[in-house]
């Protein structure tokens, strides 16, 4: 078990020809939408939901008629038959669900991409609204009868024993990353502190205008060590929804479309949600490796040619541990890259997070960090990369993942 | 260090089915089982329903030498991060065993800043409730 | 335009045991079944990179790739409410189509009987104000607070529209029963019912009695979809996904949607029956095989008004002696017995039935069926199928 992983090696003969694509280069996004981000909307997640399709709708110069699919997170409360009730939706043709919370962000892309390639549908919305600051957040331990009310039994190996939060969760696979490959906290802060700049100069980010220094993030309070509170994301109440349809009905529409390369998944055998620890190696993501590694092959583009990458970020050390996994550099190196921040700063050799991230924009289940892949394409980011020509996004992370290619 | 449960908060119980009883039931006779297939001989954990090497439904039971080392830990500083049924800090750790599995459980008598990767630990079994037996580890001495 | 029509097949399939009690986790149920489908098929747990599953399903990616040993899965998703089924399978035949994964794995457990459940998902822990709860908010403060309360609303109307009889439903079951008489996989093998027994059945929800209704029991059915040009490699006759569509539209409900202008009818159904037809290039008089949503009897009538297997109105009449929808009436329906009378396990059963009719290995089979369709999720987000070989 586990073979295919640690050798490096993926085994491209069982796959389907990157020719047989039919994502690659003919599907795109037009169209993107947000709400405000808060600590507290004061509406409904299906309101805010609503407010983010509409907006995503209009910017890409479409009516809410031409709409005929949606794609949501399993989790997510909103359900679709209820959005083509309050939006006056005709006739959808297509809808589906994308599992394992902030994972799905890539992966509704990637069933969207299928959905209008194939001619299920036409034009397909992805979305996610959740008020996760002012309603249930997933940094606090949630009523016991909600734990026992685990989909699955493996809360029953972690639960009883206090390991009850996704921090603590990734503390664990951390503690081992630090120890194998001599990272240091201060690497891991540079991560944190970056972000932090993109954010304060994005108006619409939570931590706009409060900038924060290393010595801040050291002062940090302890939350599981070794993670810090500055180590974790932002929990946020707002909503995003993106429009994709083929890439030759995007010529006609308002935006520069953001024409997709390739939309992947990935999940890695012995998983479980966000505590993989019974696999061989735990200093790592194999998930994120599977996706990388279907990314490349499909698109035949490598690491070194990407301009700007949007890292799901939920805790700041997947960022390193996501920039060996996808290629970017060697194993153990990834918080050697970020130390002092000034390769993956906006003009750095690899940017990073432009809008600052789910550590300091938002945390949007990472819908949001699509949304700033797009900008970077358009060139309307508030922090934006000169010339940029792909520009790629990932997925949640300790769960299956999903992984976007854009370009120009 | 040893573990302090707060009165009154439940401490979360595991949800027992028929794939995994077999590893919770023998801790009340204070023993550690990992599943076994009877017919490959491959050790998992945690319980599942299938052998991924061979596809046997049919798993033995056996029992461990409770000896391992550990493989990495957390420790939890932050109560409103904490369960709020433990008071903090408390140690989490993964114990790689010598049957080749790894498992997660807590560290006892033994202070946060003392824990290494590699440390030698064996089981111990703790009564935290009336119907609650769970496998804990403490230093062994090599 | 590009298509998922005929780029896809079912090259396996698997059906536990129906019982009221299998002793049995659905993770491991799921497993055993999987495993059948797979062998079925001629193939081993490391040639599936794709799974679909519904998303109350209890066993998820993790849990399966975990026991099964699949080394790494490129196309995964959800697909929820009683329409999933079909869904599913149209969700396989566009990932495959669309060149993101060949072969698909999708299953679905139920221990309904036994309710020996894994807890579903946390968004039902008793939060009424959640939206997929929105409707029952409305109605469970008024006792209506179970789906048969609703079909019930829809089956009056229905019957005050077009001049049904009281028991007028009975010769449905009827059919469902002699054929899951004959079925020894089914739940009701050798139970066969007369209508004196469904008359004097008990009254659940006036007007469905306790025969109208399907009946919760522990089971699963496996599926394994992969491309047309490799199913030709395998062991079993291809049988091809010929058309696949889904519709969600305005007012429609988890189940029945009680608020739209006329409730005697579906108009989901009517939209996914005009895409599949559509997408296969056939018309109903085409179908050899109908396998039918019969979680309750009232809905097979309005599905094959619908579908346009009859007129408007014309459902019961039309089943009325129940021969024109037997195995050689105008159109065989259900015909392993379907829910009613093979067994419950939200309409997974149904895909299993059409495929074994086209691969010539039902039990009851029809003489040379060479397209069969099917269609889940009736008076919901509803979905359909046309198979062929």
């Amino acid at each position: 078990m586990f073979d295919q992983y640690l050798a490096r090696k993926y085994q491209t003969t069982q796959r389907p020809a990157p020719e047989a694509n039919l994502i690659k280069e003919k599907t795109a996004i037009v169209g993107i939408g947000a709400t405000e981000f808060s600590k507290n909307s004061g509406r409904s997640e299906m309101q805010m939901a609503s407010e983010a399709i509409l907006a995503a709708v209009e910017d890409a110069g479409l009516k809410i008629e031409d709409i005929d699919g949606l794609v949501k997170f399993a989790m997510d409360y909103t359900d679709e038959m209820h959005l083509v009730s309050t939006l006056g939706i005709p006739d959808l043709k297509y809808f589906a669900e994308c599992g394992w919370g902030g994972g799905a962000s890539c992966s509704t892309i990637a069933h969207a991409a299928a959905a209008v390639a194939t001619g299920a549908a036409n034009y397909v919305v992805c979305y996610r609204g959740m008020n996760e600051r002012s309603g249930n957040r997933y940094g606090r331990v949630p009523g016991v009868e909600r734990v026992m009310a685990s989909p699955n039994d493996h809360y029953g190996y972690i639960m009883p024993y206090g390991l009850a939060v996704p921090p603590s969760w990734v503390a664990m696979f951390t503690t081992r990353y630090m120890h194998e490959y001599g990272a240091t906290a201060e690497q891991l802060g540079w991560v944190s502190i970056v972000l932090r700049e993109n954010a304060c100069r994005n108006p619409k980010a939570i931590f706009y205008d409060k900038p924060a220094t290393i010595d801040d993030y050291m002062a940090s309070k302890m939350i599981a060590e070794p993670l810090r509170l500055f180590d974790c994301c932002v929990d946020t109440d707002g909503g995003c929804a993106i429009v994709v349809t083929t890439a030759e009905r995007a010529k006609d529409l308002k935006q520069t479309p953001a024409i997709i390369m390739g939309a992947t998944q990935g999940i890695a055998e012995q998983g479980e949600m966000m505590t993989s620890y019974y696999r061989p190696k735990i200093s790592c993501l194999p998930e994120s490796w599977y996706a990388g590694q279907e990314l490349w092959h499909i698109t035949g583009v490598t690491p070194k040619d990407i301009d700007v990458v949007q890292f799901y970020d939920a805790f700041t050390p997947l960022i390193p541990m996501q920039l060996e996994e996808y290629g970017f550099v060697e194993l153990g190196e990834g918080c050697v890259y970020c130390d002092g921040g000034e390769r993956i700063r906006p003009d750095g050799e690899l940017p990073c997070n432009t809008s600052g991230g789910h550590l300091s924009e938002a945390y949007l289940h990472g819908m949001n960090l699509i949304n700033e892949a797009v900008r970077q394409i358009r060139g309307t980011s508030t922090n934006q990369v000169q010339d940029v020509e792909l520009s790629m996004v990932t997925g949640g992370l300790g769960v299956p993942t999903s992984a976007l290619l854009l370009r120009r | 260090m040893k573990m302090t449960y707060v009165q009154g908060i439940p401490i979360l119980r595991p949800y027992i089915d028929f794939d995994n009883e077999e590893f919770w039931k023998a801790h009340q006779e204070g023993k550690l089982v990992f599943q076994q297939c009877k017919n490959c001989g491959l050790t998992v954990h945690r319980p599942r329903p299938m052998c991924p090497r061979c596809l046997d439904t049919e798993p033995n039971w056996v029992e461990s030498t409770g000896l391992g080392k550990i493989y990495s830990w957390t420790t939890f500083r932050y109560d409103r991060a904490a369960y709020p049924g433990i008071q903090v800090p408390y140690i989490v750790v993964l114990v790689d065993m010598v049957e080749g599995v790894r498992m997660l459980s807590n560290l006892e008598g033994v202070e946060p800043e003392d824990i290494e990767v590699g440390m030698p630990v064996e089981v111990f079994f703790d009564r935290v409730d009336d119907d609650l037996v769970l496998p804990k580890f403490k230093r062994r001495e090599t | 335009m590009t298509s998922f029509k005929n780029r896809a097949a079912v090259v396996g399939i698997g059906l536990s045991p129906f019982t009221e009690n299998c002793g049995k986790t659905e993770l491991r149920t799921t497993c055993e079944t999987i495993k059948t489908a797979l062998e079925d098929a001629g193939l081993t747990p490391r040639d599936v990179d794709g799974m679909i599953k519904q998303t109350d399903d209890a066993s998820d990616e993790h849990a399966v790739t975990s026991a099964m040993g699949m080394p790494n899965l490129t196309y995964y998703g959800e697909t929820r409410w009683n329409g999933a089924p079909c869904g599913m399978m149209m969700r396989a035949a566009i990932g495959i189509a669309a060149g993101s994964c060949h072969t698909v794995v999708i299953c679905r457990a139920v221990n309904g009987g036994s309710k020996l459940r894994t807890v579903p998902s946390m968004r039902t822990s008793g939060q009424m104000s959640t939206s997929d709860l929105l409707h029952w908010t409305f109605h469970a403060p008024f006792g209506l607070s179970v789906e048969t309360g609703s079909v019930a609303m829809m089956t009056r109307k229905y019957m005050a529209q077009y001049g049904i009889d009281k028991d007028a439903f009975g010769d449905i079951v009827n059919v469902c029963r002699e054929n899951g008489a004959r079925n020894p996989d089914g739940f009701f093998y050798q139970k066969e019912m007369t209508l004196d027994e469904y008359q004097k059945s008990d009254m659940l929800i006036d007007p469905l009695r306790k025969l109208d209704c399907r009946q919760e029991m522990d089971g699963a059915a496996a599926f394994i979809v992969t491309s047309l040009e490799r199913a030709r490699d395998l062991k079993q006759t291809p049988i091809a996904i010929l058309g696949a569509a889904q519709a969600t539209l305005p007012d429609t409900e988890s189940m029945a949607g009680l608020y739209r202008k006329d409730i005697a009818g579906m108009p989901e159904v009517a939209a996914v029956g005009k895409r599949i037809f559509e997408m296969a290039g056939v018309t109903p008089a085409d179908i050899d095989t109908a396998q039918l949503d019969d979680s309750y009897s009232p809905l097979v009538p309005i599905q094959l008004e619908e579908l346009g297997f009859c007129q408007k109105g014309e459902g019961v009449p039309f089943c009325s002696g129940g021969d024109q929808i037997r195995l050689n009436g105008k159109i065989p329906v259900n015909t392993a017995g379907g829910s009613l009378g093979e067994g419950h396990i939200h309409n997974m059963n149904h895909i299993i039935e059409a495929v074994r009719q086209l691969r010539g290995t039902s039990i009851n089979q029809v003489k040379d069926a060479s397209l069969g369709l099917v269609v889940s999720g009736a008076g919901g987000p509803a979905s359909g199928l046309i198979l062929g070989r």
